[in-house]
C-alpha cells in the first residue's frame, strides 16, 4: 500500500470526542468483558448497544455495571472507579479488590480503554504521571489494566495543546506499561501498535501523507483499508 | 477471640502509636468513618496507614492526615480533587508515600492474609514503581517481585455480622474489606446490623468470622449511608 493511498480517509473532518467514542464502541466484539478508564473512555459506554451484550467491569469490585445513577438511584455504596455513583444491571456481581484485579491480571478482560499522555511506536503506554517536579503521583489501577487486558485501546487527541504528537518513538513521560497498547483511537486517525511498529487503519480529515507529517514515527497503511477491523 | 463492643471508642482503644493500620474503603464507599473518627479521638499517632486513597474532603482519613497522626501512607491513588490535606502534608515533606499500583496493593494485602512470602506479577514491570525490585521472565512475561503488606490493625466496614463474626458487605463498599480482615493481626469491623448466629446464609458469607476480632454496631452506617458523604 503506498503512502499516498487516499481511500484510508474515512471522514472528511477530524472526529469529535463523541464520534470517536461511537467508533470505539462499534469496534468492541459482541459478548466482550470491558473496562473503561476514567475520563474520555467512559463516553464509550453511551454507544454500546443491547445487541452487543457487553459486560462492563469496574476495578472497585463489580461486573455488570450500568449507567451513571440519577436522582433516587444514587447510592454511596455503588460507585465506579471514578467514584461516580452508578447502577447495577441484571446479572451483576460484586467481589473484593484482590479478585477484581485478578480479573485484570489474569487476562480475563477482553478490552480496556484508557486515556494517555503518550504511546510509543511499540505500544509502550504513559498515562499516569507527568513526572513534573512537585507533582503528586497517583497510579490507581492504570498499570494493572495496561498489563492485564487482552487488548488495550487508547483514546486521546493525536496532538498536545502545543501541537506535539502523542504518538512518539519512545515515551518521555514515566511508563505505565511496556508494549501493552494494541490500538490508539485519536481525532485524526486510528493506529494499530505492536512489535512491528505503527499501522494506520483509517484517517479522519487528513491523508496518510498529511498524518505522517504530524507523527514522528514511520506509518504504514493497513491492508484491507476502509473496513472495520 | 471475638468481641462485640458497645462503642467505636472501645473498639479502637488498643491501637498503639506506631501501628500499621489498614483502612477499608475505595473513596468513601466502605470507608469506616466512625471508626476513623474514634481513632483520631484516641490520639494514636506515628501511624502507617494502608488505604487505596489518602483521604477526601474534611472527614475520615483526611482528618487523620490533617492532624499529623499519619507518618506514612501506602496507597495507589492519593491525589484527588479534594485530597487537600494529604497534598499539603506531602508538599511540606511531612508524610511519607509508598505508591503502589492498585492491583499490587490488593494482592500484597491478600498475600499477607494468605501467608504468602511474596509473588511475581507483571504489573509495573519497566516502570519507576518497580525500580530496584527483583524481576524474572516467567510464563512469557517479565514479572516483578512484590512482598506482602501486613498490618497490626484493620478498620473495615461491613453491612451485617452474625454472632460468629461472619460478615456480609454491600455492593462496591466491599472493596478492600475481606482482604484487609485477613491481613491484619487485629480486625475491627463496624456494621449496621448484627444478627443472631445462624441468621446469615452460610453460602453467602463473604468474610468468615475467623478473621474478625471486634465488632461494633454503628447506627445509620448501613445501606447507602455513604450517600451524603459521596464526593
Amino acid at each position: 500500500m503506498s503512502l499516498t493511498e487516499t481511500s484510508i480517509k474515512t471522514s472528511e473532518t477530524p472526529l469529535g470526542r463523541d464520534d470517536l467514542a461511537r467508533l470505539v464502541a462499534k469496534d468492541i466484539a459482541p459478548g466482550s468483558f470491558v473496562n473503561l478508564g476514567i475520563g474520555q473512555p467512559t463516553l464509550v459506554s453511551n454507544y454500546l448497544t443491547d445487541e452487543q451484550n457487553i459486560t462492563l467491569h469496574t476495578e472497585n469490585g463489580m461486573l455488570g455495571m450500568g449507567p451513571a445513577a440519577e436522582g433516587d438511584e444514587i447510592d454511596g455504596d455503588l460507585i465506579n472507579a471514578g467514584k461516580i455513583p452508578v447502577t447495577e444491571l441484571p446479572g451483576a456481581s460484586y467481589f473484593h479488590h484482590a479478585d477484581s484485579f485478578a480479573i485484570m491480571r489474569g487476562g480475563h478482560l477482553d478490552i480496556c480503554v484508557l486515556g494517555a499522555f503518550q504511546v510509543s511506536a511499540t505500544g509502550d503506554l504513559a498515562n499516569w504521571h507527568t513526572g513534573a517536579p512537585g507533582a503528586i503521583p497517583a497510579v490507581g489501577g492504570a498499570m494493572d489494566l495496561a498489563t492485564g487486558a487482552k487488548d488495550v485501546f487508547v483514546m486521546m487527541t493525536l496532538l498536545t495543546r502545543e501541537g506535539a504528537s502523542k504518538i512518539v518513538e519512545s515515551c518521555t513521560y514515566p511508563l505505565t506499561g511496556v508494549g501493552c497498547v494494541t490500538r490508539v483511537y485519536t481525532d485524526k486517525a486510528v493506529f494499530l501498535t505492536g512489535p512491528d511498529g505503527v499501522t494506520v487503519r483509517e484517517t479522519f480529515g487528513c491523508t496518510l501523507e498529511e498524518l505522517q507529517e504530524l507523527v514522528p514515527v514511520p506509518l504504514k497503511a493497513a491492508s484491507g483499508v476502509g473496513s472495520a477491523a | 477471640m471475638l468481641n462485640f463492643v458497645d462503642s467505636v471508642q472501645e473498639a479502637v482503644a488498643g491501637i498503639k502509636d506506631g501501628s500499621t493500620v489498614m483502612i477499608g474503603g475505595f473513596g468513601n464507599a466502605g470507608q469506616p468513618f466512625e471508626l476513623i473518627d474514634a481513632l483520631l479521638e484516641c490520639g494514636a499517632t506515628d501511624l502507617t496507614v494502608v488505604n487505596n486513597n489518602a483521604g477526601q474532603g474534611d472527614q475520615g482519613l483526611a482528618l487523620l492526615i490533617k492532624e499529623g497522626r499519619v507518618k506514612k501512607m501506602i496507597c495507589s491513588f492519593p491525589r484527588q480533587s479534594d485530597s487537600w490535606h494529604f497534598d499539603a502534608k506531602y508538599k511540606a515533606g511531612e508524610i511519607e508515600l509508598e505508591l503502589v499500583p492498585q492491583g499490587n496493593l490488593a494482592e500484597r494485602i491478600r498475600a499477607a492474609g494468605a501467608g504468602i512470602g511474596g509473588f511475581f506479577t507483571p504489573t509495573g514491570y519497566g516502570t519507576t514503581l518497580a525500580e530496584g525490585k527483583e524481576t524474572r521472565f516467567l510464563n512469557g512475561k517479565w514479572q516483578v517481585f512484590e512482598t506482602p503488606i501486613h498490618a497490626d490493625v484493620a478498620l473495615i466496614k461491613a453491612l451485617k455480622a452474625d454472632g460468629k463474626g461472619n460478615l456480609v458487605y454491600r455492593k462496591t463498599a466491599r472493596n478492600f474489606g475481606p482482604i484487609m480482615a485477613a491481613a491484619a493481626k487485629h480486625t475491627i469491623v463496624q456494621v449496621s446490623g448484627i444478627v443472631p448466629t445462624g441468621g446469615l446464609d452460610p453460602e453467602n458469607i463473604v468474610t468468615p468470622g475467623i478473621y474478625v476480632n471486634s465488632i461494633v454496631q454503628v447506627a445509620g452506617s448501613g445501606a447507602g449511608a455513604t450517600n451524603g458523604k459521596a464526593a
